[in-house]
């Protein structure tokens, strides 16, 4: 008998999905080169492996798309609600019937365990769908008068954390509302949304509908700043937030930002401590910490700080790091090699500022972008890593002594994306929740995503919310 | 664990008072999250060389148990037998840890299993109810005792812990572990589907091993609700947390309701991720479990063979 419980390895199969050695842009209907012919490759996280060869879209290529949109248009907007709701539908059930292709293809190119992209990532997307199918005959009743229109032709630029779940929250509102669409998924990350190209034509979707452009920041440059592109949308980093809103001001388009984060995950000294740990973990280290929403800085009240550091340190010695398509891992790979730099930077520079550092004993593979679960204790509101978004699998502890401190920190951040809770104490949530300046206070749970609720940021994490009923108006015309 | 006890732990047991006190202080549980961790840990996906450790972990740790109106010294023996040799067609299966009967069967299990290595465990207390005077539960342990039993469990008496009387079950308790002497180990039986709320099986857990419990139980497997993946992990963290305050190992053992290798192996998983691997042993986990043997044994037999055999290549027994 073994002296330890080791669990073999458990992988996914890749024989799922065939990734073709090169792929197009998905323009009008068609896969087509890049009018410049330039390509860029996209490579797997975990391995460094080159995946596949993607065209890299070019201002021609936006003008190209934004038209063929711009031609759909009107035979789209002019469909019955209820029409659009079948091709919404059917894409849902096309995502549902491929959801394990679509699982480990985006484990490949995104770095992600299995677990998260069979368990959430894939539900949310097809649940995104289905619950946007079910407006498109209803926004007359949703609230926003009694005949809103559509807006036009959205661009939309996604971030990598999670391709195809954003492409799902830009893409559904966008047509069930009966507005076209031109999405430049993030160069780490083309795949899924070249395979939901794929989907988009296996349920028979009107040609120029959905038109998806990889490419990179010139690209979305690009996108943002065409005139006939009458709605931008964009989830990403701060910095490129501003300058898109830069960009477009004084112009006629709608848009709406979902910026960086820096979430306060508040945990009182009446919570149930080991749900609270559970909660801890999900906040920082889901998707290896690279979530807008993370709560990044722990809030834990001074008087059961060392208790919960201590079981908050044995739970992460118990976290598996490895292979994303190990269906036993919950860490897999940082998506770049830039990003992992950047993490790398900020985490040395919090230790340099004197907060201490923690990490369970790790072993990390030898190729790929690795980065182990890290803890820093003793942070206050001065140091960088209380105030900065890393991005990655960092927890700041920081602690406080009384309710109205804890509101003080927490709201003390240029961002305003998430907050959480933990307490016994219903009273307490309530109190607490209504004072704290965030887009989502989650209460003695965390990172729960759900398409029937709104999702957006205050201050610098941007404005605008996805999700809900509230999602349907960044793409009507409301006035 | 920081609680609201003022006093130390010896202290606790003071009065009614303190006692409730320091269980009420105990941090609460949230059931939605306390199932969702459970949930997450039976998604844990265990194959080949993991899979078959598991198995015969699972069998080793299996209290096989005969607890009926009808049990009769035929019975038992061979109840004894196959808990000593599982699978006749294959002696590198392991023997079960104990096989489980009621107080007046214990001299004919202890005969059956003799020089075996297998305990022998006695469902005494006047169970499953125990509702019998003190005395009498205690004339039932001694019984048990007298007759060779290795291990007694115990139910609690839930009427005096739903009404808030504390003292009264852990001095119970204290009564009956005295009353193993030093030749018994002691499980301690909740009934955790009469306790109904997770803050009250914390509560149950803290009280059983201030109490001294060798072991602390589930359930009797005489209700609706036994075992569940989310009351072991509760009692898992329970037991983890009162050695890290006292430096006293406590045992763990589900019963009730878990009838397949999966499900044995899934509380195997919660086992190695919560209590860790000092609990991965016969001596501080148990299943209660009748069925799942069998089913354990079938898949050993599919892992050794690579074919699925069927009910009629293990024993009725």
């Amino acid at each position: 008998m073994a002296s330890a419980f080791e669990y073999a390895p458990a992988p996914e199969s890749r024989s799922v999905v065939d990734i073709a050695p090169s792929y197009g842009l998905f323009i009008d209907g068609e896969f087509a080169e890049a009018a410049g012919g330039q390509v860029f490759k996209s490579v797997s996280p975990s391995t460094e492996e080159v995946l596949s060869e993607v065209a890299r879209a070019g201002a021609e290529d936006v003008d190209r798309a934004v038209r063929a949109a711009r031609a759909a248009f009107g035979k789209w907007s002019a469909l019955p609600g209820a029409e659009r709701a079948k091709y919404l539908f059917r894409i849902a059930r096309i995502v549902q019937e491929r959801s394990r292709e679509l699982a480990v293809l985006e484990t490949l190119d995104n770095g992600k365990p299995i677990r998260e992209t069979r368990d959430t990532d894939l539900p949310l997307v097809a649940a995104h769908f289905f619950y946007y199918a079910g407006w498109a005959d209803k926004l007359d009743h949703a609230g926003f008068g009694p005949h809103p229109k559509p807006l036009g032709v959205a661009g939309q630029v996604i971030p990598w954390n999670f391709p195809l779940l954003m492409l799902a929250w830009k893409v559904a509102p966008a047509l069930a509302t009966g507005n076209t669409v031109v999405l430049k998924p993030a160069e780490t990350t083309p795949l899924s949304a070249l395979f939901f190209a794929d989907v988009c034509r296996q349920a028979g979707l009107p040609r120029g509908v959905v038109n998806i452009l990889p490419g990179y920041g010139d690209a979305g440059a690009a996108l943002v700043a065409h005139p006939d592109v009458d709605k931008v949308a964009f989830t990403g980093s701060t910095a490129v937030g501003k300058e898109i809103a830069r960009t477009v001001a004084g112009t006629r388009k709608k848009l709406t930002l979902e910026l960086g984060g820096k979430g306060a995950n508040i945990v009182f000294d009446d919570a149930p401590v080991d749900q609270a740990v559970e909660g801890i973990v999900d906040g920082i280290f889901f998707n290896q910490g690279q979530v807008c929403c993370a709560g990044s800085r722990l809030l834990v009240q001074e008087s059961v700080h060392d208790e919960v550091l201590d079981a908050l340190k044995r739970r992460l010695s118990t976290l598996r790091l490895g292979d994303p398509l190990d269906k036993n891992t919950d860490i897999g790979a940082i998506n770049s090699a830039e990003q992992l730099a950047r993490i790398t930077a900020l985490a040395d520079q919090g230790e340099a500022e004197g907060a201490e550092r923690w990490s369970p004993a790790c072993e990390l593979p030898s190729s790929g972008y690795w980065f182990a679960p890290t803890l820093f204790t003793g942070v206050t509101q001065a140091h960088t890593i209380a105030r900065d978004e890393i991005f990655g699998p960092v927890l700041s502890v920081l602690t406080f002594r009384t309710p109205d401190e804890a509101v003080a920190k927490a709201n003390n951040t240029p961002y305003g994306l998430s907050a959480g809770i933990w307490t016994e104490k219903g009273s307490r949530i309530l109190a607490v929740a209504s004072r704290l300046r965030a887009g989502v206070v989650w209460s003695n749970t965390f990172n729960k995503f759900d398409p029937t609720s709104p999702f957006g940021g205050y201050k610098e994490s941007g404005f605008g919310r996805e999700g809900g009923r509230h999602g349907l108006e960044a793409y009507l015309d409301v006035r | 664990m920081s609680t609201t006890a003022p006093h130390s732990l010896a202290d606790v047991t003071a009065s009614d008072g303190t006692l409730r006190r320091f269980l009420h202080g105990l941090p609460g549980v949230d059931a939605v999250g306390l199932e969702a961790r459970a949930a997450s840990l039976g998604t844990r996906s265990i194959k080949t060389t993991a899979k078959a450790y598991a198995i015969d972990l699972a069998i080793s740790m299996v209290d096989l148990t005969t607890l009926e109106g009808a049990d009769t010294p035929g019975k038992v023996r061979a109840l004894g037998a196959k808990a000593v040799r599982p699978d006749p067609t294959d002696r590198t299966a392991p023997a079960t840890a104990a096989v489980c009967v009621y107080p007046d069967m214990v001299a004919v299990a202890k005969e059956a299993v003799a020089g075996s290595g297998v305990k022998v465990a006695s469902v005494a207390t006047a169970f499953p109810a125990g509702r019998a005077a003190l005395g009498v539960k205690l004339a039932d342990v001694r019984d048990a005792v007298a007759a060779g039993a290795d291990e007694i469990d115990m139910v609690i008496d839930r009427g005096a812990f739903l009404a808030g009387r504390y003292l009264k079950v852990h001095d119970e308790i204290v009564a009956v572990k005295e009353a193993c002497g030093t030749s018994a180990r002691l499980k301690v039986i909740f009934e955790t589907g009469e306790l109904s709320t997770y803050d009250n099986i914390r509560r149950a857990s803290w009280l059983g091993m201030l109490a001294g419990a060798d072991f602390i139980k589930t359930s009797t497997g005489k209700v609706a609700v036994n075992a569940t993946p989310a009351n072991t992990l509760l009692m898992l963290e329970a037991v983890r947390d009162f050695r890290a305050q006292t430096g006293v190992q406590v045992g763990v053992k589900p019963a009730g309701g878990i009838r397949t290798s999966k499900d044995a192996v899934k509380f195997l998983v919660l086992v190695n991720e919560t209590a860790g691997e000092d609990w991965l042993d016969d001596h501080w986990f148990r299943f209660g479990a009748s069925s799942l043997l069998n089913d354990l044994l079938m898949q050993r037999q599919k892992l050794a063979t690579g074919r699925y055999s069927g009910p009629d290549y293990v024993t009725v027994d």
